[in-house]
Order: C-alpha cells, then sequence, then structure tokens
C-alpha cells in the first residue's frame, strides 16, 4: 500500500511540472483560445517522449506505465495544457494493443501524427464533436462489432465551445477496420480513468487560485479568507479534492494491475472527480466575486473546462445508468422480482 | 502508487470475516435498542483473539498489528453493523494512556482495558464547553497526595457500563485556558460520582456525569500537571485515528438496495428500475469508494510513520455529512413505510434506515463538529488567515 507517490513517479512530476510550467504558462493556455490547440506546444511535448510513454518500448513508446502516464496527465490537467495528450496517449494504446500495422501505429506513437478516440460511436459514418477532432489526423472509433481507424486531414478549426476545446465533427465513412469492438471497453476506461486524474489536477490548481486570492483581498479591513463562510467553502472544496485524487489515482492502478474492479472505478472516479473540479471551480470563482468573472482573471479558465471535460463522453446520467447497470442488473420494466 | 494490501492482511480480513459469521449476532445489533452501543460477547470473543490490543503500537505494549490490519478490521466491523461504540472508546482510553500514564495506569488499567475486563469513556465536553474543549472548567484542586474534584460533564457516553472514565478538568484558572488543564483517569465507583442518563432522538442512550468532591491520589493524573492539553491532541488524534466512523453508510444502502428490489410500487414498477433511484444509490456507493480512499490512505500513511492530521478531519468530514445525506435520500426513497420504527414487526429490515436517519446528526457532531474540522482544515492545511 503506497497512497503517496513513489520516489520515480515524483521524478515523473518534477520533470513535468517544469516541462508544463515553462511551456505552457496560463498565456500559452489563452492564446491557444479558441481552437484550443497549440501546435508548438505539441512538437515540444512530442520532444519529451509523453505522447507514447505508456507503450512498450520494444514497440517504440516509452515503456511507462499507466500510473506513470496518470503523473503526467494530473500536471497536464492543472496547466489546462492545450495539447490533446489523454486521447492521443489512450488512441497510442489502443492501436498497440491492436497490433496495428506499422505505418499507422508507429507514427502515432512517436507522436508525429495526432490520433484520437471517437467517445461516442458514430451514427451513418458521422462521428459528432469528437474529443481532439479539429486537429487529430487519426480517428478511432467503434462501428458495431469493429473498431475502424480513419485517416484524414483534420479541419483545424471546430465550432466554438464553452471549454475552447478543439471539438469537431469528422467523417468516417471509408475507414479502414482494425480490431473487435470488444477491445474498446479498455479503451474508454483509460479514458475515464486518465480524466478522472486530468480533473484532480484542474481542481488542485483552481484551488490554489481560490486560496491565493482569498488570502490577499481586502474587504471589511482583513482578507477575506479570515472569513468562515469562505473558509468552510474551500475546506469542503480541499476535502472533496483529497477524496477525488484517491479515488483517480485508485482507478488508474486497478487499470494497471488488471483488478476486476478497474472498470467500476475508472466509471466512478470520472464521475466524483469531474463533480469535484466543478465544485472547487465554483467555489474559487464565487469568491474572486466579480473579478472571477472577468475574463482577465483565470479562475474562468478553469471553471470553463471543468463544465466541459466530461461531457465529451456524453450525459453525465447515462454514466450513472452504465454504473447501475453494471451494480444491478439491466432495468426491468415492471416485472417484479 | 500501489493501493493493494500485503497478503498477510487480506489473510487478517477473511479471518475477521470468518469471526464475524460466527460470533455477529442479529440479536446482538438488536440489542443495542436499549440505547447501549455494546456487545459483551463480541468484546469479549475479540479481546480472546487480543484484537483490541492489535491497534496498539508495539512499543506502547500493544499488539502492534499495524495501521493495515486495524483499518481492515474497522472495516469489516462497520460493514457487518457491529455495536463496538465501547470497543472503540476503550482503545482510544488505552491508547491515551499508554502515551501519557504513569506506570500504575499502565500496569493496572491498560490490561483491563485491552482484555476486555474494563470499559473506559470519554469525559471532555461539559455544559458550557463542547467544541471550545479548552474552556472546561471542572475543578480538580490539589489536596496533599489526593486532588478533589468538582464539575460537571456533558455526552459521558458508555458511562452508566464503564469503568473509567478519561476526565479533562481545570488545574489552573489564572492562565491561559489551554495551559492550565490536567487530565485524570477515574474510576466511575469513585465515591462522589452521579451518572443520570441523556435520552437522545435516537435509540442510544448518552450521559451527564456529575463530580462531587471526589477523591483520587495522584497515581490517576494523566500526562504532566497543567499539561492537559496535549494529552488533549493524542486524544483526539487516536479518535480521529482508530474509532473508525469512515464506513457509517454500507448498512444504509444495502438496506436501500434491499428496499428497491423487493418493494413495489402501486403502479406495479420496483424502484430499482426508476433511473433517479439507481442514480442516487451509485452515487452513495462512488462516497463509499471515497471513503475507502481516505480510510486506506491515513492507514498507509501510519504505516508509514506518517502521523496524519488533518486527513483525519477529511475523512470524518467527508464520510458523515455524506452519511447524513444518504439516509436522507434512502428514508425519501421509501416514502411512508421509511417512517417505521424498529418496534414494529413489519418495519423494513428492523427499521434500519429509520434507525440510521436518526442517528445521523449526531455523526457530524461528536468527535469534532464538521465546523470545526473545516476550520482546521483550511487553517492547517489551506493556510488561511486564522480569525480566533
Amino acid at each position: 500500500m503506497r497512497t503517496r507517490l513513489t520516489d520515480d513517479e515524483e521524478a515523473v512530476r518534477d520533470v513535468f511540472a517544469g516541462f508544463f510550467g515553462n511551456e505552457s504558462a496560463i498565456e500559452v493556455v489563452r492564446g491557444a483560445e479558441p481552437g484550443g490547440h497549440d501546435h508548438d506546444l505539441w512538437t515540444k511535448l512530442v520532444a519529451t517522449g509523453a505522447p507514447g510513454m505508456a507503450v512498450p518500448a520494444g514497440a517504440g513508446g516509452g515503456g511507462a506505465t499507466l500510473r506513470d502516464l496518470a503523473v503526467v496527465v494530473d500536471v497536464w490537467g492543472s496547466h489546462l495544457a492545450p495539447v490533446p495528450l489523454v486521447e492521443h496517449a489512450v488512441a497510442a494504446r489502443l492501436l498497440h494493443t491492436l497490433d496495428a500495422p506499422a505505418n499507422l501505429l508507429d507514427p502515432v506513437i512517436a507522436g508525429d501524427r495526432i490520433a484520437t478516440v471517437a467517445l461516442r460511436d458514430p451514427v451513418d459514418g458521422s462521428a459528432r464533436l469528437v474529443p481532439a477532432g479539429a486537429v487529430a489526423e487519426v480517428v478511432l472509433a467503434r462501428v458495431g462489432d469493429d473498431i475502424v481507424a480513419r485517416e484524414s486531414a483534420p479541419p483545424g478549426t471546430g465550432p466554438r465551445n464553452t471549454g475552447d476545446l478543439p471539438l469537431a465533427d469528422r467523417d468516417l465513412r471509408g475507414a479502414e477496420v482494425i480490431g473487435p469492438a470488444r477491445k474498446w471497453t479498455r479503451a474508454l476506461d483509460e479514458w475515464r480513468a486518465l480524466m478522472a486524474v486530468a480533473h484532480v489536477g484542474l481542481a488542485r490548481a483552481a484551488l490554489r487560485l481560490g486560496v491565493d486570492y482569498v488570502s490577499t483581498r481586502i474587504q471589511f479591513d482583513v482578507p477575506i479568507g479570515t472569513f468562515q463562510a469562505v473558509k468552510h467553502g474551500l475546506a469542503d472544496a480541499s476535502t472533496r479534492l483529497e477524496g477525488a485524487h484517491l479515488l483517480a489515482h485508485r482507478a488508474v492502478w486497478a487499470l494497471d494491475t488488471g483488478r476486476p474492479d478497474a472498470t467500476r472505478l475508472a466509471g466512478m472516479a470520472l464521475l466524483f472527480s469531474a463533480e469535484t473540479a466543478r465544485f472547487v471551480t465554483d467555489r474559487s470563482l464565487q469568491y474572486h466575486g466579480g473579478y472571477g468573472f472577468a475574463e482577465e482573471y483565470d479562475i474562468q479558465l478553469y471553471h470553463r473546462r471543468a463544465s466541459s471535460w466530461l461531457l465529451q463522453l456524453g450525459e453525465p446520467g447515462l454514466e450513472y445508468a452504465r454504473l447501475a447497470d453494471a451494480e444491478f442488473g439491466p432495468t426491468d420494466g415492471r416485472r417484479i422480482a | 502508487m500501489d493501493f493493494s494490501f500485503p497478503p498477510e492482511v487480506e489473510e487478517f480480513r477473511a479471518e475477521v470475516r470468518e469471526f464475524l459469521a460466527e460470533h455477529l449476532t442479529d440479536e446482538m445489533i438488536d440489542a443495542t435498542h436499549d440505547g447501549t452501543i455494546h456487545a459483551p460477547a463480541l468484546h469479549a470473543a475479540m479481546a480472546e483473539r487480543g484484537w483490541l490490543a492489535g491497534p496498539v503500537p508495539e512499543e506502547l505494549g500493544g499488539g502492534g498489528r499495524g495501521a493495515l490490519a486495524s483499518v481492515v478490521l474497522n472495516e469489516e466491523l462497520q460493514l457487518a453493523r457491529a455495536p463496538i461504540d465501547a470497543m472503540a472508546v476503550s482503545i482510544v482510553v488505552a491508547s491515551i494512556l499508554l502515551e501519557h500514564g504513569s506506570e500504575h495506569l499502565k500496569t493496572t488499567v491498560v490490561p483491563r482495558l485491552l482484555d476486555g475486563t474494563a470499559l473506559g469513556c470519554f469525559g471532555y465536553t461539559e455544559p458550557e464547553s463542547g467544541s471550545d474543549v479548552a474552556a472546561a472548567r471542572t475543578r480538580a484542586v490539589r489536596d496533599g497526595d489526593e486532588w478533589v474534584i468538582n464539575g460537571a460533564k456533558m455526552w459521558t457516553t458508555l458511562a452508566h457500563i464503564a469503568d473509567y472514565v478519561i476526565l479533562l478538568t481545570r488545574t489552573d484558572p489564572d492562565v491561559a485556558k489551554h495551559e492550565g488543564l490536567t487530565f485524570f483517569l477515574v474510576p466511575l465507583d469513585t465515591p462522589g460520582i452521579e451518572i443520570r442518563p441523556v435520552p437522545t432522538m435516537a435509540v442510544e442512550r448518552s450521559n451527564a456525569t456529575f463530580y462531587d468532591d471526589v477523591r483520587i491520589t495522584d497515581e490517576w493524573r494523566v500526562g504532566e500537571v497543567d499539561g492537559g492539553w496535549t494529552v488533549m491532541k493524542t486524544a483526539l488524534k487516536y479518535e480521529r485515528g482508530i474509532a473508525g466512523g469512515q464506513f457509517p453508510s454500507p448498512p444504509v444502502i444495502d438496506a436501500a438496495v434491499d428496499w428497491a428490489r423487493t418493494h413495489q410500487r402501486a403502479d406495479g414498477s420496483r424502484p430499482i428500475d426508476d433511473p433517479t433511484v439507481r442514480e442516487k444509490l451509485m452515487r452513495a456507493l462512488i462516497d463509499v469508494e471515497v471513503c475507502r480512499g481516505f480510510a486506506y490512505h491515513t492507514a498507509a500513511l501510519a504505516e508509514d510513520g506518517v502521523m496524519f492530521g488533518v486527513e483525519g478531519s477529511m475523512t470524518k468530514l467527508f464520510a458523515s455529512e455524506r452519511y447524513k445525506q444518504h439516509c436522507r435520500w434512502f428514508q425519501d426513497l421509501m416514502g411512508v413505510e421509511g417512517l417505521l420504527t424498529h418496534h414494529n414487526p413489519d418495519a423494513h429490515l428492523g427499521g434500519r434506515i429509520e434507525e440510521h436517519l436518526r442517528h445521523s446528526p449526531v455523526t457530524t457532531i461528536y468527535g469534532g463538529t464538521s465546523e470545526i474540522s473545516r476550520n482546521l482544515i483550511a487553517e492547517g492545511h489551506l493556510g488561511l488567515p486564522r480569525a480566533r
């Protein structure tokens, strides 16, 4: 039992805290709006090896564990870095698992071509508002009993959205079958667990913004962080954040080590972490007063992304329903047991 | 990170489950309806296995079972609804004595607390001081070799079955309030002590205890004279660390799932097929997993020799606040049937959810209110400025 980062994981965190701190300062995040993607940052991230780090070294990846990748994703989330790290990393691992042909797999592992996963299944060959769909050259999707890959030039831009995310519709007609659909669940679970961790990173940074603000903002002649009404909201935020952190990393560990409850924990962790990120950004923005609503202050950047990331997967209510089906069995109409 | 338990702890969990299947009976749980959350036969059986001494560190003379095994024991006891309040409190009292007590207390009282032949209870709170525990006014005055104690304590729960109360007293009224406190362990059969029941809105009974010229010798003192605040910090550390409370919700959720599966609504449908019910059940189960993370984290820290502080407050705050919400949701789920108490033979699962609903308000109060926990987290962890 080790519920803190190991020394190796701390080393990974420190490296990427340095990287994102230098290369993805908040000006870079702002500069990438509204498209939500910074290609120079992606090129620099590729140079670190992060996009393919969790693919085995024999296949040209970094040979890191999902847990190591999660440590990077935590930092990525805390910087709101405008590069599609999670979608790409999940796609790269899926392609490797499916033993995809080298001309498809290798450039993705290297990060030379951006890949993504259409989290919601396409309808009639069209995938709606795909995460990273505006910038990915390779789109993976589930179609019936198959997993398919479509290589095509990305549109570069997509529709304006709350979180300034690079969402875009993608045409998947003519996509190539690369594997059986039963492998898709694992990829979605990895996305869920990694995005749970990303939400934790986001929430941690947003809480820090809130704490810093209330410690320096003077009203009624004292820092507003002196007031219990403010303190208690931030204490609740901090408590939920700690709980989300432990659950998210436990879900990643469960996937990484093949635990039987991994799917359950991944789904739970995503919902709890997303709700936590929304709660924390709500409190931190609220305690900024009117400034929190101003474009100039950074907390709004966190608030808008906390509102957005989960919805890329679809309705949260359907996520609860999916978990409930696994927990209690499917709903059974009016039949009485 | 690694959230797996070592094999010997997994084996211990299996042993605990087997033990509970054999020794914990429905009659024991029902017997708590007399207001006393204690099962003497279970307590004795656990003591016989050395499980009461288990969580106490080896270097302090305990079983040295380790924090991971202790959290597993606590988890299994709570999931099985074992009535362990007296056990938890007695272990905390023993732990305090082992850290601060005299040789007399360590050699005569602690062995009895850990072998199950004696019980302890807490005497911190007073009619005029609850969260502001350092404002205690119960006086202890030295008289030769003896101390004379006068005052009153509130919420001395279990005093009516306990052998000892660990008592916070004021020995110097002329210094700052944290600096004039001294702890004593007082045998409850000492002349001058009166125990009066305090009925509550739930099934449990508490007590008020009154101390009228109670005389004890100095060997019953715990810690330094006027050093009571140091002992108090130890007491709260153990109370938040050992006394459990991380898993209040599972028995309520189990009962709600049972109701949802078996109840037929007027329209013929079952609640378990209702999406709004399913979402609430899932939310509650997610909260339980969060509690599990907290519980394992604090245990892992303790196992590594890192004394947790704010983590204990976070665990207690989250678990108790969510528990209150779960009780509300699932009593509502049952509609008017949810109002039936355990006195009704046809109450669902003996009125379990109803009983928890009435119990739940106290959990965000005792052992440090949610408000005090939030202050500790805001000031101790987030570094926000103190107002007091």
